[in-house]
């Protein structure tokens, strides 16, 4: 590691099996798509964790400043006819 | 020479190429220009350890004098090594492992191929798992034999400058024996002519699209087969195997 590369860095997110969300898994640096879906393979399904992969750059997410957080989520703290609590679940229904 | 031994044979050289590229693809193992780089390299030197350890143990099965793969692996001398030379070779610098591996794991992704369809059960099923892992490691080596050389003024020059040395050692992948022949006709070996026009013809459009030159020079080096080596194996293996030759039961 002696030379400083200065590569973009990408978000890593797997798909553990097939219809299941992807989700993050870290980031990686890569110079090119091909480079980032090989970097992101080699560190992160090496233990056979995936069926797929998505690679993004970086600089393509879009993220809500954390000082916004009371703006942003406590409204929906107090307002418990917004959860879905009053329904009886079906028995066996734990994809819900 | 007996379908045992020319099976045995077959086995010690394809365990010993896995096993000598598996040693120089670990040597970058925290030395690669990247973290990223430094795991792929790596994964491909344990892909590599593990080729090596099936055929190996398979090996000693063949021949029945209950070997172990560690014995293979770690009780032969220099000339006992059947490797191809091209293996041996010692990384000058980044693009040499690249080009190297390129080329070679382009050959092996023909060859187990090929050897999936083997009539010997064994040797059919340790090829389907190696031609999954040699077709990533072309993948992930022609991508950057391409960004190598049309990449800087640098890049290139290192890059063709491997070419260069390596070319002469790549008509040693290509070389048979009468042990060959023979398993050939019993439907157990890989036929390398047959895999000789379709490697030429892929690394060509890979050396194109990467802008380097193949070498006009014809000369290839032999010797592999024979167990006639480069001075660097001699040198590899006093590495390898000092341990366990120190200490002959030591496990972990």
């Amino acid at each position: 590691m002696t030379n400083e590369v200065d590569f973009p860095s990408w978000e890593v997110f797997t798909q553990v099996k097939p219809g299941a969300n992807y989700v993050h898994a870290g980031a990686i640096h890569a110079a090119d798509k091909k480079m980032a879906l090989q970097n992101a393979r080699d560190t992160y399904t090496r233990r056979g964790e995936g069926t797929s992969i998505w690679v993004v750059p970086s600089e393509s997410i879009v993220a809500s400043n954390p000082g916004d957080k009371e703006m942003l989520f406590d409204p929906s703290n107090d307002k418990i006819y917004r959860l879905p609590t009053f329904y009886t679940m079906p028995e066996g229904a734990k994809a819900i | 020479m007996t379908k045992e031994q020319a099976l045995y044979n077959y086995c010690v050289r394809l365990g010993d190429n896995a096993l000598v590229q598996s040693y120089r693809l670990s040597e970058w193992c925290s030395n690669a220009p990247i973290l990223e780089e430094d795991l792929a390299l790596t994964n491909m030197a344990l892909d590599m350890t593990g080729r090596a350890q099936l055929l190996l143990q398979y090996a000693g099965k063949v021949a029945g004098h209950g070997k172990t793969a560690d014995d293979m692996a770690y009780r032969r001398a220099e000339r006992e090594y059947r490797n191809d030379l091209i293996s041996e070779l010692p990384d000058a610098d980044f693009a040499f492992t690249m080009v190297r591996q390129m080329l070679v794991s382009t050959f092996e992704c023909f060859l187990y191929a090929a050897l999936v369809s083997s009539s010997d059960k064994e040797i059919a099923a340790i090829a389907a798992k190696a031609v999954k892992e040699a077709r990533y490691h072309m993948a992930h080596t022609s991508e950057w034999v391409i960004r190598l050389g049309d990449g800087t003024e640098e890049s290139n020059r290192r890059a063709q400058s491997a070419l260069n040395i390596l070319w002469s050692y790549t008509g040693g992948l290509f070389e048979t024996t009468d042990a060959d022949a023979l398993l050939l006709s019993e439907g157990m070996a890989a036929d390398v002519s047959q895999i000789k026009t379709k490697w030429q013809e892929n690394i060509e459009a890979i050396l194109r699209e990467a802008k380097l030159i193949l070498p006009a020079d014809d000369y290839q080096q032999t010797g592999g087969r024979q167990g006639l080596h480069t001075e660097y194996l001699g040198h590899m293996l006093t590495e390898m195997q000092y341990l366990h030759r120190t200490y002959p039961e030591a496990i972990w």
